[in-house]
């Protein structure tokens, strides 16, 4: 007894000791300092090469280093001048000849010019180019109609595409298309992604790996200098830890927050941001064969779903309900008239009588997670309830994402029913282009999965991608919505509205519909 | 002595070998490549095939396998595709801080472990006993990741008294008193269910030598309780004691892999899950490769050990 007694007051005491001095000594939590922004990331960026990575992660950092030729206006998809001040399109709509900026540097001292420009794009398209081999780039296909690129003078450069390409402009806005330091690439060769130089609003300061990337306020920056003075992208990737370091004060901005965590951010010491981007959530149907080769079926399906309750409930209010093909994000192409799919399972329940489809089995991929995906084993068993209310049986096959992918793009048929899928994009053009044309079947090397097909939208698409009126591609895409809609070779869901959350010190932030972060404006107390 | 270890040494090869056979062929059989991971919504067939040129996963397996091995014995584990630098420098980085982690943890897990265990035993039946037993179970039942989590909200979130997050603090000196700041709450977490498996066998280990016959010798002649189960008791008990010892180490170390995930410790348990959601092959293959020859190597540490305090063990 006496050994215990002597050994349960030590260890109290000692434990008790070491929890405090530990906790104490070592300096408490410091508050994160003023003038620098903390930002909590989703993963350990690639690179900060933007010609290189494909992850919205990493374009989160990309868009504060460099800048493009042209940009997203704020708060939309609409294209503005960045690097090149003005640009003229040829009658034809394959030559385009942009005018640059003038007494522009990179961050590393060298000059921005016309040769820079073209040095940029022929490293991504030429195999030939000295530096293609600082690759692979992905995403280099963006530009994959430019034919040649034409030095005009210092501060001209003219490109010219294969055929007419109306998305080249909005290709040119997206981080693939940033601009980079030509000296910096021939200095570092592959290992620019992490010396990275461009021109933007912060200069790469430091990477820690797994730790943190840091970028400092560019004093310099022809935009005018931004009143932060660094910034600094800490990788958590679990979203639990990444709420706790957001309570805890040990981030200042924290992006994609799971929606069961929106209510602890409720109080006043903290702004919840919201925004629709470019994003739809559907359900791809197999319009080949089975129950879905028939369009009162997959109208049937459109009206048994209730979109609301997912949105509202499963979602807790990320989302919203989707009406078409085409996110509302894309405001000029987005047509207005369009009224989503009630949910009215005795409507649907008639058109399955209608039919003949009583009963019908289904098999539905849902896969674990993944890309925009938002919650998908949640919604799947929803969707799949609110199915067999009006009369299907359906079966669910889950999968993790690659596998999924594995599955799902090489088409559905001989597999499953329905799929889940998601997209974001950044023009209106690529994903009816890659996902509902008969040409984009997956033989074919195309996404449509489910196989719709109709002469009239493959026309439709083909001329809306030619088309440089952008009041004429309007038209096209409007009607086109329109067709797709009563068609319903998808069920549409939801529109994921992209969130963050940021304490009291911070202000000037707001989210970008292309759900890049821009932080120039951004003041921290 | 020499010739045992160098047996053991040698033996260890084909192993190795194996090892390197098996990951290769679950990475190669896993559904999904890496250039689908990468190119997202734009894997058309097209861009899969030219990316595949690009990583050079376009040869035939056998091919690939035998680059691998070779330039692996050479040094050369490759270049990670989702990290874009040398798979050995992310690999020795990440496994630095495994190593702390689950070393600290080790230690806690055994100093307090064979602690509580010996004392258990030495109050067989006593109130203390039936206490540490009542924890020791708690302490086994509680998931780690959980009881990780429910400390971040504790002494983090509420107290705020330990950061959530990380090894290092973002700002301030990297010093020996950062480091342990950061490393109480993930060290802790991780140290609870293996502590409790040492302390009860510790706690059988020490009864069956308490009854043993010098046992009663040494109380005969007069050595006080103390010196009697901590300096004969114990010794004898540590025999086998230490194999479980060893056993925990590999629980420790697999069991990293939660709490890296929850504290966000740069370990290599976070690293290859990662690197397996997005298909990095070469992360991973040289991640398990390494670790696997780390344990290999540990086995044999704890076998030669165990053979130098227990002469029985022939060498």
């Amino acid at each position: 007894m006496s050994l215990f007694s002597f050994t349960r007051r030590g260890l109290l005491a000692a434990g008790t000791a070491l929890a405090l001095t530990v906790g104490t000594l070592t300096g408490a939590q410091a508050q994160t300092p003023p003038g620098v922004l903390i930002v909590g990331q989703i993963a350990e960026p690639k690179a900060l090469d933007p010609a290189a990575v494909t992850a919205v992660n990493d374009f989160r950092i990309l868009m504060n280093v460099y800048d493009g030729l042209v940009r997203y206006k704020d708060g939309t998809l609409e294209v503005e001048p960045a690097l090149a001040t003005d640009w003229t399109i040829s009658e034809d709509g394959t030559e385009y000849t942009f005018d640059l900026r003038e007494g522009v540097s990179f961050h590393d001292g060298s000059p921005f010019n016309a040769d820079a420009v073209k040095f940029n794009f022929e490293r991504m398209l030429n195999e030939d180019h000295p530096y293609h081999d600082t690759g692979p780039f992905p995403l280099a296909f963006f530009f994959s109609a430019v034919e040649t690129i034409e030095v005009v003078d210092d501060l001209t450069v003219k490109f010219t595409l294969n055929a007419p390409y109306a998305p080249f402009l909005s290709n040119l806005a997206y981080p693939t298309g940033l601009i980079v330091s030509p000296a910096a690439v021939e200095q570092h060769g592959s290992d620019f992604g992490r010396n990275p130089s461009g021109t933007g609003p912060f200069t790469f300061a430091e990477w820690r790996s797994n730790e943190a990337v840091v970028i400092e306020g560019n004093p310099d920056y022809w935009g005018g200098a931004p009143d932060l003075q660094a910034v600094v992208f800490r990788p958590i990737t679990d979203a639990n830890t990444r709420t706790a370091e957001m309570l805890a004060g040990g981030i200042d901005l924290m992006v994609e927050v799971p929606p069961v965590a929106l209510s602890e951010f409720q109080g006043a010491e903290y702004t919840v941001h919201e925004q629709a981007g470019p994003h739809v959530w559907f359900l791809i149907l197999n319009a080949k064969e089975g129950p879905f080769a028939d369009k009162l079926v997959r109208q049937a399906a459109n009206y048994a779903v209730n979109k609301t309750a997912l949105v509202d409930d499963v979602l807790e209010g990320t989302a919203a309900v989707a009406a078409g093909p085409t996110p509302p994000a894309f405001a000029w192409a987005y047509n207005e008239d369009l009224e989503p799919y009630p949910y009215d399972p005795d409507k649907a329940r008639a058109l399955l009588a209608e039919a003949g489809a009583e009963g019908a089995e289904l098999t539905f991929f849902v896969t674990e997670g993944g890309s925009g995906m938002l919650d998908p084993i949640a919604m799947g068993t929803a969707i799949q309830a609110d199915l067999e209310a009006v009369g299907f049986d359906v079966t669910i096959e889950t999968y993790e994402w690659n596998t999924f992918l594995g599955e799902v793009n090489p088409g559905l048929a001989g597999k499953a029913d329905m799929a889940e899928m998601a997209w974001m994009t950044n023009d209106p053009d690529t994903l009816p282009f890659l996902a509902l044309r008969t040409d984009a079947w997956p033989e074919a090397g195309g996404f449509n999965s489910g196989y719709y097909s109709n002469p009239k939208v493959d026309e439709l698409l083909e001329a809306a991608r030619v088309a440089t009126d952008q009041d004429e591609r309007a038209r096209l895409y409007k009607e086109m919505q329109t067709i797709v809609q009563e068609d319903a070779p998808w069920v549409f869901v939801a529109n994921w509205k992209q969130n963050a959350v940021t304490s009291d010190r911070v202000e000037g932030f707001s989210l970008q519909p292309s759900f890049f972060l821009l932080l120039d404006d951004v003041v921290k107390n | 002595m020499g010739r045992y270890i160098l047996g053991r040494l040698i033996s260890a090869i084909p192993v190795l070998l194996g090892i390197t056979v098996i990951v290769f062929l679950i990475m190669a059989l896993i559904p999904g490549d890496p250039a689908t991971a990468i190119l997202g919504s734009y894997a058309t067939p097209e861009n899969v095939e030219k990316l595949n040129r690009d990583l050079g996963l376009d040869k035939p397996l056998v091919a690939q396998y035998f680059i691998w091995l070779g330039n692996m014995l050479q040094g050369d584990f490759g270049t990670s595709f989702s990290l874009n630098r040398p798979v050995i420098d992310e690999v020795l980085e990440r496994f630095n801080g495994t190593l702390i982690l689950a070393g600290t943890s080790f230690v806690i897990c055994s100093v307090l472990g064979i602690m509580a265990g010996v004392i258990s035993a030495a109050n067989q039946y006593g109130w203390a006993d039936k206490g540490i037993t009542f924890v020791v179970l708690l302490g086994i039942s509680i998931p780690s990741f959980f009881l990780g989590m429910m400390m971040i909200l504790f002494f983090s979130v509420n107290l705020r008294i330990f950061p959530v997050s990380g090894m290092w603090p973002i700002y301030g000196t990297r010093d020996i008193w950062a480091l342990l700041n950061h490393l109480v709450l993930p060290a802790s977490a991780l140290a609870v269910v293996a502590t409790g498996v040492i302390a009860r066998l510790s706690r059988s280990a020490m009864l069956e030598v308490l009854r043993q016959d010098f046992i009663r010798t040494a109380r005969a002649k007069g050595v006080n309780e103390r010196g009697v189960i901590w300096r004969h008791a114990l010794k004898a008990a540590m025999v086998s004691i230490i194999p479980v010892l060893g056993i925990q180490a590999g629980f420790v170390l697999s069991g990293a892999v939660y709490i890296e995930i929850v504290f966000q410790w740069p370990g290599v348990g976070r690293m290859l899950v990662d690197a397996i959601l997005k298909r990095d092959i070469l992360l991973v293959q040289g991640g398990v490769v390494f670790v696997a020859a780390c344990y290999v190597l540990f086995n044999i540490v704890v076998d030669v050990a165990q053979s130098l305090l227990d002469p029985r063990i022939k060498t």
